[in-house]
C-alpha cells in the first residue's frame, strides 16, 4: 500500500491552503484528492469580485484568488489527484478513492486534512408545499450553470432566502438579462453581508422582504409563480399576507452544510450545530491525526479565513506527525452563553496551545452595542465592544495561552456591558 | 445641507457611514473605519462607479466558458451597457489570466481582461 505523510481531502482553498502549509514546513510526501476536474474548489464559480481583501490586500475575483493557492501548489510540487472521489477514511488512515485511470485504491496517511468544503440545503429540507415543477434550484447549482456551464436556468426568478449566494446570484441573473422580481427571507434580517444587499439588491431596484417565505409553488411542468406571505414571530405563515409573485424559476439560498459523509462513516464526532467535526485547538478532530478545516468543519462568511484556518490545521497535523502524538488533548470546553451559538475549536488545552488561539464563533440573533467576552474560571479576559453583532457574520477573538493558563473552565459570552 | 447614508461596499464590514453632502459637494463622512469609506463614499454620493465580472464563450479550451472583469470601475450608469457588449463575444484557448479579452468596452475606456487561465486541448 503507498504510504503519505500527509493526505488532504478536497483541493478548494482550505484543502490548497492546508497542503501548502505542510509542504512548507518540510513534509514532503503530500497528497491532495479532488472530486472535480480543476483545484480552487467553489471558488471556480464564484466569478464576482471581492475576495482577498484581507489575505492579499487587493481586491480580486474566485478564480484569480484561487489561482494564487494553485500557483503555490504547482511551485511546490504539490501532488494531486482530479476526478477522484474518497469513499472511506479508516480509523487507522487508510484512505480509499476512486478514479477512472487508478480505479479503486488504498493509501496510508501518516496524518489526513479534512477539507471537503460544504454543500447547499436542499429544497426538500424546507417542506414547501406543491408539485415539482422544473425550475427550482439551490442558488449555488444556478451559478454553476451560469458561470462555467453558459447556461441560463430562467429568465423571471423569485429567490428565497438572502444568504450571500442568494443576494450575488440576483445579480448576476439581472446582469444576464433576467428580471428578479423579489428575494423573500424568512428572518427578520438577512444572512448575507450588509454590502451584498447594496451592490446585488439596492443597486438594481430588487425588493428584498425580511420575515415572508414561500408558501406554494405553482406549475405542473414548470414554475409559474409562487406564493409568498408574511411570518410571525414563530416563523409562521400569517394568514391573509399572501402575495402572488409571477417566476420560471425559483432559486433557493437557505444555507450551507458542511459535507460529512466520510467523517461520518469514520467515526469522527460532529457538532450538531455546526455540523462540523468537533475540533481543539490543534484543529483535530475526536481521532487523533485527522484534522478538518474551512467549510466541513464550519461555515464561513469569507475564504480568508477559511485560508488563515487551513494553514494552522496544517501547521498541527505537522506537529503531530513530528511527535506522533495526539498534539491537542480535549481538555477543556469551552461553554457559550448568552447568544453566542458555537465556537469553533470547541475545546482548547491549556498546556500545549498556541502562544494565541483565534476562537470564531456565531451569535444567535441581531445584537447592538454589545461586548463579546471571554471568562478564564471567574476572570474576564476578553472584553470587546461591538456595534452590530449578526447571524451572518462570523465574529473572532483571540485567546492567549497567558489568558489560560491552569484555568478549569472557559466560557465565551455576550454582555451588555 | 443633506445627510446621506451608505453601507461602504469595499470590504466585508459594511461599515454604515453618515455623508453630509453641501451644494453637491461632501463635507464630511463619519462612520467608517477606514480610509477606504472615506474614499468609497465620497465617490459613491458624487460619481458612483462598480466592477463588472462576467463570463465570456471560450473555443478550444478545457472550460466552455471564460471568467473576465472590467479591468479598472466604470461608472455604474454604463454597467448594462458593458453587459450588452459582452453579449455574443468569443474568444479562443489558451487564455491567461489578465489578457485582455475586449479593449475599450461599450466606449467606457476599460477594457474586459480575463481572471482565468483556460487551457488550449485538441478534440479530436
Amino acid at each position: 500500500m503507498r504510504e503519505y505523510d500527509v493526505v488532504v481531502i478536497g483541493g478548494g482553498p482550505a484543502g490548497l491552503a492546508a497542503c501548502i502549509c505542510v509542504k512548507e514546513k518540510g513534509i514532503d510526501s503530500v497528497l491532495i484528492l479532488e472530486r472535480e476536474n480543476q483545484l480552487g474548489g467553489i471558488l471556480n464559480q464564484c466569478i464576482h469580485n471581492g475576495f482577498g481583501l484581507h489575505t492579499f490586500k487587493e481586491e480580486l475575483t474566485g478564480p484569480e484568488y484561487a489561482k494564487r493557492f494553485i500557483d503555490r501548489a504547482e511551485e511546490l510540487s504539490i501532488e494531486y489527484k482530479l476526478n477522484t472521489t474518497v469513499t472511506d477514511i479508516s480509523t487507522d488512515k487508510i484512505v480509499s478513492y476512486m478514479n477512472s485511470t487508478e480505479g479503486f485504491v488504498q493509501i496510508k496517511a501518516g496524518a489526513i486534512i479534512l477539507a471537503m468544503g460544504c454543500r447547499e440545503r436542499p429544497r426538500g429540507a424546507l417542506n414547501i408545499p406543491g408539485l415539482r415543477p422544473a425550475g427550482i434550484y439551490s442558488a449555488g447549482t444556478a451559478q454553476r450553470l451560469v458561470n462555467m456551464d453558459g447556461f441560463m436556468p430562467g429568465r423571471e426568478v423569485v429567490i428565497l432566502g438572502s444568504g450571500d449566494i442568494g443576494l450575488i446570484m440576483a445579480r448576476r441573473m439581472t446582469l444576464e438579462g433576467a428580471k428578479v422580481n423579489v428575494v423573500a427571507e424568512i428572518m427578520p434580517y438577512s444572512g448575507g453581508l450588509k454590502r451584498n444587499i447594496v451592490q446585488c439588491l439596492d443597486d438594481f431596484n430588487i425588493p428584498l422582504k425580511l420575515s415572508h417565505t414561500v408558501v406554494k409553488i405553482e406549475g405542473k411542468e414548470r414554475v409559474e409563480g409562487v406564493v409568498l406571505a408574511k411570518v410571525d414571530e414563530n416563523l409562521l405563515p400569517i394568514a391573509g399576507s399572501e402575495e402572488h409573485y409571477s417566476c420560471d424559476t425559483l432559486l433557493l439560498s437557505v444555507g450551507l452544510i458542511p459535507e460529512n459523509e466520510i467523517s461520518k462513516s469514520t467515526g469522527i464526532t460532529l457538532s450538531n450545530i455546526t455540523n462540523g467535526p468537533v475540533v481543539n485547538d490543534s484543529f483535530e478532530t475526536s481521532i487523533p491525526g485527522i484534522f478538518a478545516c474551512g467549510n466541513v468543519l464550519h461555515v464561513h462568511d469569507l475564504v480568508d479565513f477559511v485560508c488563515e484556518e487551513a494553514k494552522a490545521a496544517g501547521k498541527h497535523a505537522v506537529k503531530y506527525l513530528k511527535t506522533s502524538k495526539n498534539v491537542g488533548a480535549f481538555d477543556i470546553k469551552i461553554k457559550t452563553s448568552n447568544g453566542v451559538r458555537y465556537t469553533v475549536p470547541q475545546f482548547i488545552n491549556p498546556e500545549d496551545m498556541d502562544d494565541k488561539v483565534v476562537i470564531r464563533f456565531r451569535v444567535a440573533n441581531i445584537y447592538k452595542d454589545m461586548y463579546e467576552s471571554i471568562y478564564v474560571d471567574d476572570r474576564r479576559v476578553i472584553h470587546k465592544k461591538r456595534q452590530i453583532l449578526a447571524p451572518g457574520e462570523m465574529e473572532t477573538l483571540n485567546i492567549k495561552k497567558s489568558d489560560v493558563a491552569g484555568a478549569s473552565s472557559v466560557l465565551v459570552t455576550l454582555e451588555e456591558n | 445641507m443633506e445627510v446621506k447614508t451608505l453601507t461602504c461596499i469595499r470590504c466585508p464590514m459594511g461599515c454604515l457611514m453618515s455623508v453630509h453632502v453641501e451644494n453637491n459637494k461632501v463635507v464630511s463622512v463619519s462612520g467608517n473605519t477606514c480610509k477606504r469609506g472615506d474614499t468609497y463614499a465620497k465617490k459613491e454620493v458624487t460619481d458612483p462607479v462598480r466592477t463588472v465580472t462576467s463570463t465570456i464563450k471560450v473555443s478550444g479550451g478545457d472550460i466552455a466558458q471564460v471568467s473576465c472583469k472590467t479591468s479598472t470601475d466604470v461608472k455604474k450608469d454604463r454597467v448594462m451597457d458593458v453587459m450588452r457588449a459582452l453579449k455574443g463575444v468569443k474568444t479562443t484557448a489558451p487564455v491567461s489570466i489578465g489578457d485582455v479579452l475586449i479593449k475599450d468596452v461599450a466606449g467606457t475606456g476599460v477594457d474586459i481582461i480575463a481572471t482565468k487561465d483556460i487551457r488550449k486541448i485538441n478534440r479530436k
